[in-house]
């Protein structure tokens, strides 16, 4: 993947900012070219899109968002925006709970997460909504485990939580006329697995870096 | 365009705002450079910032109101969305409502305004407080979520008045035939908004220097019985001067000064106590010092819609 971003790229950034009125807030860490893993919840179509154009621009040319294939492969139009314009990594969701036997969930599991680190290389960094789907906004699902094998992968990404607030109620899910209310968004601190951290656990952390960074609450 | 640099009332109306405008800075200004070191400067970090966003919202303001009738109107209509803009995000809506949300943003709201520009008093007097009534609650029941079905229909139809329907009284002001003022609405206008946030102004000097007993604590601690009569009573003195660029006598225009002032002083009151009741300070942070646009409105809100119906009632045969 080149550096170059798309024109139409940039146009749906400023059209979801425009629409969502967010407002960012680094609580954590700071805006940073090196590598890492955004991992935020996952509420709205808006979410990608407006966590992305937080970022700064060269640093929005290295970031790619993980997309769910079977959703983002079904028409022409998803599978442009998906391919040409973000630059997306497709992966194959819940390929893992339709594996019939433990040795082929394994070596599907390990095929997902080799897709995703080679999508990292040696430069990019990801942009991962680790509840597998979008949800209504009153709590955060469980995580799925990419996040923790990625992280066991390559342990010299930085894993930054992020939190977006109130994009559940500019575009639900099932709508596709979205209400120009206003949005926040908020990056917290990175975390990393701890030497001999279960997986649960970890994710569970992981889960409440993220719920620790909502600010209103549920409405 | 630029019509209205042809009339010297409103030349003279721009002029006043300006020089207020550069007292304050230089007022501003001395007060910064003569505060001790170490002191605590938020009240004068804020005044200044006020004094600041002053300049920018008065720019922009002259700046349409020069474009003419429509560059007011669309002024007022990007007021109304971004005040209901601030005010359903905080407030508790649910996932029914938001086809709802999205007529009142993009189909009630541009229509009110765009009943003004094609000058239609009748529809516009009516079209929220009864279609949208009508509306508002019948598209909440067909998304068939009944969970606080009386709250949300009322806080989303009060939101739609408030934002849009009062607020668009202001740019009304523009469709009044009031005999011998023709052409000259744009000044009716800007006498309302000056009173109006000079009144709002005003209390809060006037506060800051003598404010000692509160009206009703518990709502809005700022609010002194000394801000308040001290702004009321210097802001209708300074609508009661401004006659000339009016239709009105010296005496009518002290008595409508002064409704302005007091219903300013009731819109800030009522939003206050709804912010109370919602959990939050301000409205937004769009502009610097001041919340947000709902906050900077909520003086206008109820003095625009009574001031129109006053002079159309009066002063329009």
């Amino acid at each position: 993947m080149s550096d170059h971003i798309h024109p139409v790229a940039n146009l749906l950034a400023a059209i979801a900012r425009g629409i969502s009125g967010v407002q960012v807030q680094w609580a954590g860490c700071e805006p940073d070219e090196r590598q890492r893993v955004y991992f935020a919840n996952h509420t709205s179509h808006l979410d990608f899109v407006v966590l992305w154009s937080a970022l700064p621009s060269e640093i929005r040319a290295v970031t790619r968002p993980i997309a769910a294939k079977d959703y983002w492969e079904e028409t022409p139009l998803r599978r442009y925006l998906a391919e040409k314009v973000f630059h997306a990594v497709p992966l194959e969701r819940g390929s893992l709970g339709k594996a019939k036997n433990p040795e082929e969930a394994h070596f599907v599991g390990r095929h997902l997460i080799d897709d995703m680190a080679s999508a990292l290389g040696d430069r990019n960094s990801l942009i991962l909504f680790p509840e597998g789907t979008r949800g209504t906004g009153e709590k955060i699902a469980p995580f799925r485990s990419g996040l923790y094998h990625l992280a066991l992968r390559r342990p010299d990404v930085q894993l930054v939580p992020a939190y977006l607030e109130n994009l559940n109620r500019i575009l639900p899910k099932g709508e596709f006329l979205p209400v120009p209310m206003l949005s926040l968004l908020t990056f917290g601190k990175p975390i990393q697995v701890a030497p001999e951290e279960e997986k649960d656990a970890f994710l569970e952390r992981a889960r409440e870096a993220v719920s620790n960074l909502r600010r209103i609450g549920p409405a | 365009m630029l019509e209205a640099l042809r009339d010297p009332k409103l030349v003279w109306l721009f002029g006043g705002v300006v020089s207020l405008l550069v007292v304050s800075s230089i007022i501003g200004n001395v007060l910064r450079t003569r505060q001790k070191p170490g002191a605590n400067h938020t009240t004068i970090d804020n005044l200044n910032a006020r004094i600041r966003a002053w300049w920018k919202m008065c720019a922009i303001f002259a700046g349409s109101i020069l474009v003419g009738r429509v560059g007011s109107l669309i002024l007022f209509a990007v007021i109304s969305f971004l005040a209901m803009r601030e005010y359903m995000t905080l407030v508790p809506t649910r996932r029914g409502d938001h086809r709802t949300l999205f007529w009142s943003f993009f189909v009630i709201m541009p229509l009110q305004y765009y009943l003004i520009g094609i000058q239609w008093y009748g529809f516009f007097a009516i079209m929220i407080p009864v279609l949208a009534f009508v509306f508002v609650p019948t598209s909440i029941a067909i998304s068939g979520d009944t969970e606080h079905f009386l709250e949300r229909a009322a806080k989303i139809q009060f939101g739609i008045m408030v934002c849009a329907y009062c607020l668009s009284h202001a740019p009304a002001l523009l469709l009044l035939k009031i005999p011998g003022f023709e052409g000259h609405d744009a000044r009716l206008l800007l006498y309302l908004v000056i009173v109006d946030q000079m009144s709002d102004v005003l209390q809060y000097v006037w506060g800051k220097l003598i404010g000692r007993h509160k009206i009703a604590w518990r709502v809005s601690p700022n609010k002194t019985w000394e801000g308040f009569l001290g702004g009321v009573l210097s802001a209708t003195a300074l609508g009661t001067a401004l006659w000339w660029a009016t239709p009105f006598t010296p005496l009518e225009s002290a008595g409508l000064s002064f409704t302005i002032c007091i219903l300013g002083f009731c819109g800030g009151l009522v939003m206050s106590a709804i912010k109370r009741d919602i959990g939050i300070k301000d409205f937004g942070v769009v502009i610097e010092g001041h919340g947000g646009i709902l906050d900077r409105m909520d003086s206008l809100c109820f003095a625009a819609p009574i001031f129109f119906h006053l002079v159309r009632y009066y002063f329009v045969p």
